[in-house]
């Protein structure tokens, strides 16, 4: 049989973001980088250096087209295999940050034996080429799809390998247990477990807490990268479809219409200085009514019950009735804000009058912030975006020491690790021999070592392929 | 000259416990046989440790068993100490380990050998091996790294001239190849215990294209047992109800009269002898170029790793019941003869020692087993097969299971069928051979439970549950043995059937009988089985309240009670249920990768995205499975990953 791979091509793309900024990066990697850069990039005389350039160094010079008419002033700089991000000979002109120079040096580049990259080739290379590691080359791709500032910092962190490092930790100290364990196993002589369950005990409890915590930042991470789903509910004219409109203002976010898939509603999403809602609107529906019908109804019911998030809009210049208990009735055991809308008009209503009608509708204290907002005034927008990341991220959204976990791979894994460190637990609690701690042990250390990739799961080796578009 | 010249189907070098499971193995399925041995005085002999079995090593030995192998029916006809090792901790590293008679154990094994039809003994050194250049297939030059076989072996000729045509060869040399023993600055050129070395072989095989490396090893002093004074030392009784080896073995057969072992200690003064001489230890003084194991190490090893450690054990074991010989277990030692006499004489009960023979270090030559497939067949030379301390290992029993193996495999191999290939997650035999053939040994690989990473699965109790019927697909094991089998699987599933579906309610005779035991309780109805899972209850204390199991246990097998091997094991499998289905869930893990075939025709230098050190490692050891390659060191995760997915492509091609 006949065995063909296809031998690897040579790439190209704008690496940095395609926008006006002060500087641009176009990228060439691949075996023939070098002399694709040779044919786009010249000295200031004129001259083809690229191929003479030593790895790592910067070259002042020009990047011309293919008739060697010059395009703009850049530098060039050359990153030899292997010592390069994609471990391959790489190029890189680094150029005036206009859209217009950067597409035209790609152009160029493309003309010259380049073909375009695909989104994430680069790192799909870097990865092949065992330059990454599993979970960074899945940090990459998710920086590629993450919808917002936030998700980017995480998926950017653990580009860096902080979730990776944290995890090799905690796989190293898994390690050196089950390393104690089977040796005295092996010379019971020399090497004594008497007193050891307990020791293990109090290192498994801590272990058993860090991976916990990484895990309920996983929750966390979902919100960061894929949004808080939010429902706007309260009766028609009470303001909501401004204070929606008001949410995704243009000087606020941006805001994408994205049909939804399983309803025949609008779903929009906003960002609120990083924080992704998205918001179905129910006074779509209603607003065309006076009253409340019974499928407005049913169909609040049904998206309060999907929701993470409720902003309850009242008006705060009329008084409450049964409308408002009937919503309040159907918001149960969510996380809800309610919005006193208007504020700028006659106040009717008070937040203890909110608080005394929801009352028997929310569990325990029936605690959930109240704020003052005016459509109109375009007031409180501050205070509801603090609202939010108290309910939503303990505040500390924007602490820096925190890993979040926004990939649903790595958080069972952890999950499936935290489980495997309990039954350990369990073992030592049950009296158990100490040869039978080390199925869970192993079991804890592999999950984990499947989101840094020390361990190969072929289930994984396909999806990460699959994503990273490699051809049947 | 006339020379002899026969016609044979396999010729074994070497009798030792590789040579003779080998030989026995082929003979058996039918195959016309020799065994060639420096010394007939020598078949099985025991240069070492008095004793078979001992943690993870019993394991081998009752796997060999159920595979048809001979170690464990010989020690249960020759031992003279029995003794289940590691009973106060789990199943899974219970160990038997029973102390022979040596010389008992040498002429049992003789006498099955000669007893043995197809099988021939015949004392020769084997000097040349014989084959032709196989010109059938294209060169590795012209197939890039597609295997091939470049040669295949017809025959051995011995130091007189006879030659031997064969099918195949099974080399079996243990530590004779070219063997020097040290006793301090005195060395002498022989094999074990002043045996013969064999000093041709060697060239022969390299020129075969096979590469020698040298390993070494040692073993402590025997001493005249009325020099010492057993009143210092702690007795060492065995078992009260000795558990044999063999399968086959009917208990009740081999419970006898046992000797005892005797523990003492060394001590600071010892210590201080050993390190004030270290410059006169071979090992030390550099002059021992070979690899010796780190997991049987000598005292002086000892001394100087740890270096805290105030005290070593020292086991004294007794050679036979025909000799007053001792051995001093746990003090080998390649020391000059005087060192070795001060230092013994420091320990309790050994003040006035003489010793008999001397301990000494054995230097010889071997393999690096990357060199053969799992079936222990090379790579590069078809027919050609080796076993045993030859392949890199150390241990009597290390070297009986891969003698079987070898020698099924090469029965396998002419009759042309497929090769018995036991892996990682069905076997101890798998472990050893899978880390041989697959890792970079730097010293004699012995066995050791954690180098099994399914060992709640793999018990020394069910051993025949998890081989048997392989032994018997092979044709080693035989059709009432089979059956035999087949029955207590029947029995164990049906008690186990039993007891999870019998309940029992919150009545007040199992509430008083819960509260006798120490135990909590009932508050619902719960299963005999439920009750077997807790700790302070097993299965025979449950009989009190469980009235049907002798009713049941008569209708199935006639007798009120299940044999206690059943018994054992549905108490097992009920009692550790949760961990062997998480140990189960792990080996379906492994088997993914495990299956995962590698084309032999593969070519890694086409794999583009492979680091450079994984391809030669790939190209080196020509992995079968994903599973294996994932396994040699310096092939990372991210080099498998690679495979994978070159390997999903090249299935689409």
């Amino acid at each position: 049989m006949e065995i063909h791979m296809s031998s690897t091509s040579t790439i190209a793309a704008i690496a940095t973001g395609l926008s006006d900024s002060g500087i641009g990066i176009v990228r060439i990697s691949g075996p023939d980088a070098i002399k694709v850069g040779d044919r786009i990039f010249c000295s200031p005389s004129g001259k083809s250096v690229v191929r003479h350039l030593e790895s790592h160094k910067l070259q002042y010079g020009c990047a011309v087209k293919e008739d060697r008419t010059v395009i703009d002033e850049a530098m060039a700089v050359v990153m030899k295999a292997p010592k390069s991000y994609t471990g391959e000979d790489t190029v890189e002109i680094q150029c005036h940050g206009g859209v217009l120079v950067m597409k035209k040096i790609l152009e160029t580049a493309l003309k010259c034996g380049a073909r375009l990259a695909e989104p994430g080739e680069f790192t799909k290379r870097a990865f092949l080429n065992g330059k990454k590691d599993l979970s960074e080359a899945e940090a990459v791709m998710d920086v590629i799809r993450s919808k917002n500032d936030y998700a980017l910092i995480s998926s950017a962190r653990q580009l860096r390998g902080e979730l990776g490092n944290t995890v090799r930790q905690i796989r190293k100290e898994l390690l050196q247990e089950i390393a104690a364990i089977e040796a005295a196993l092996d010379d019971p002589e020399h090497l004594s477990l008497e007193g050891y369950p307990e020791k293990l005990r109090v290192k498994l409890e801590e272990i058993r807490d860090k991976t916990e915590k990484l895990v309920d930042s996983a929750v966390q991470g979902r919100f960061m990268k894929e949004g808080i789903s939010t429902v706007i509910v309260g009766k028609p004219n009470v303001g909501k479809s401004s204070l929606l409109n008001l949410l995704s203002g243009e000087d606020r976010a941006i805001v994408t219409d994205i049909a939804g898939t399983t309803r025949d509603i609008l779903e929009e999403n906003v960002n609120l200085h990083g924080i992704s809602l998205n918001v179905i609107d129910t006074a779509g529906i209603r607003d065309a009514q006076d009253q409340i019908e019974q499928i407005g109804v049913e169909k609040a019911r049904q998206y309060a019950g999907e929701a993470d998030l409720i902003l309850y809009v009242a008006d705060s210049s009329l008084p409450l009735d049964e409308n408002d208990r009937e919503i309040f009735s159907l918001i149960k055991e969510k996380k809800i804000i309610v919005l006193l809308n208007k504020s700028d008009l006659k106040e009717r209503i008070s937040e203890e009058d909110i608080r005394l009608l929801a009352k028997p509708y929310l569990p325990g204290e029936g605690s959930f912030p109240v704020i003052r907002v005016s459509a109109k005034e375009k007031v409180g927008m501050e205070e509801l975006e603090n609202a939010i990341r108290d309910l939503f991220f303990q505040g500390d959204f924007f602490s820096h020491e925190q890993i979040v976990i926004t990939n649903l791979r790595h958080r069972e894994a952890l999950q499936n690790a935290c489980e495997s460190v309990k039954l350990v637990l369990k073992s030592i609690e049950n009296g158990m021999e100490e040869d039978f701690y080390s199925i869970d042990l192993m079991d804890a250390y592999r999950e984990l070592g499947k989101i840094t990739g020390e361990e190969v799961d072929d289930d994984v080796v396909e999806e990460i392929f699959s994503k990273f578009c490699m051809g049947k | 000259m006339p020379e002899i010249h026969e016609k044979v189907d396999i010729c074994v070098i070497g009798a030792g416990h590789a040579g003779c499971e080998a030989a026995l193995a082929c003979a058996r399925l039918g195959l016309e046989t020799v065994i060639f041995t420096v010394s007939v005085e020598s078949i099985a002999l025991m240069p070492c440790n008095p004793n078979i079995g001992g943690t993870s090593k019993g394991h081998l030995v009752r796997e060999l068993d159920a595979l048809g192998g001979e170690m464990g029916k010989n020690i249960d006809k020759t031992f003279i100490q029995s003794k289940m090792l590691n009973v106060s901790k789990g199943p899974a590293v219970h160990s038997l380990r029973a102390q022979a008679d040596k010389a008992e154990y040498s002429r049992q094994m003789r006498m099955t050998l000669e007893n043995q039809d197809h099988l021939v003994i015949k004392q020769a050194e084997v000097c040349d091996l014989l084959w032709e250049e196989d010109n059938s297939l294209p060169s590795g030059e012209e197939r890039g790294e597609g295997r091939i076989r470049k040669k295949t072996v017809t025959g051995v000729r011995t130091f007189t001239g006879a030659v031997y045509e064969c099918k195949a060869v099974i080399l079996c040399t243990g530590t004779y190849l070219k063997a020097r023993c040290l006793c301090g600055e005195s060395i002498t050129y022989t094999g074990p215990n002043g045996l013969q070395a064999a000093n041709h072989l060697s060239d022969s095989l390299e020129k075969l294209g096979i590469s020698l490396r040298r390993f070494k090893t040692g073993t402590p002093a025997r001493m005249d047992g009325r020099s010492i004074d057993y009143s210092r030392m702690e007795e060492q009784f065995g078992d009260e109800r000795i558990v044999p080896f063999s399968f086959s073995t009917d208990p009740d057969t081999i419970q006898k009269d046992q000797v005892s072992c005797w523990l003492t200690y060394t001590n600071e003064k010892t210590h201080e002898i050993i390190r004030a001489n270290l410059h006169r230890s071979p090992i030390y003084a550099g002059i021992i170029e070979g690899t010796g194991p780190r997991y049987c190490p000598s005292i002086e090893d000892k001394v100087v790793k740890f270096p805290d450690k105030e005290r070593h054990q020292v086991f004294m074991e007794p050679e036979g019941l025909h000799t007053n010989e001792m051995y001093v277990g746990g003090m080998s030692s390649s020391m000059p003869e005087d060192v070795q006499l001060a230092m013994y004489r420091t320990v309790p009960g050994l003040e006035h020692c003489r010793i008999v023979k001397n301990a000494y270090a054995i230097e010889y030559d071997c393999i690096h087993a990357g060199q053969l497939y799992p079936s222990l067949e090379f790579k590069d030379i078809k027919g050609l097969f080796s076993a045993g301390q030859f392949n890199g290992s150390s241990g009597y029993e290390e070297a009986a299971c891969q003698g079987l193996v070898a020698g099924i495999n090469a029965a396998m191999s002419v009759f042309h069928k497929s090769p018995l290939i036991l892996d990682r997650s069905e076997s101890y035999i798998g472990v050893l051979i899978d880390d041989l053939v697959t890792k970079d040994n730097r010293e004699p690989y012995r066995m050791m439970t954690s180098r099994a990473e399914y060992r709640l699965l793999l018990r020394q109790d069910n051993a025949d549950l998890r081989l048997r019927k392989k032994g018997y697909e092979v044709g080693l094991v035989s059709e009432k043995q089979y059956h035999a089998l087949l029955q207590k699987e029947m029995y164990i599933e049906k008690e186990m059937e039993r007891l999870k579906h019998t309940m029992v309610g919150a009545g007040k005779e199992i509430q008083s009988f819960l509260v006798s035991h120490d135990s909590a309780p009932l508050k619902t109805a719960v299963s005999l089985g439920e009750l077997i899972c807790r700790p302070e209850l097993n299965y025979q204390v449950l009989e009190e309240i469980d009235p049907e199991r002798a009713v049941f246990a008569r209708e199935l097998c006639g007798k009120d009670r299940f044999p206690s091997d059943v018994i054992e094991q549905v108490e097992i499998e009920i009692k550790y249920e949760g961990y062997i289905l998480r140990q189960k869930r792990q080996v379906e893990q492994f088997k993914k990768m495990e299956t995962k075939r590698i084309p032999e025709a593969i070519s890694y230098d086409e794999i583009p995205s492979l680091r450079i050190e994984a391809r030669q490692k790939l190209k080196e050891f020509r992995p079968v499975s994903v599973g294996q390659a994932s396994r040699i060191s310096g092939v990372s995760p991210a080099d498998i990953s690679v495979l994978l997915v070159y390997l999903e492509r090249y299935k689409k091609i």
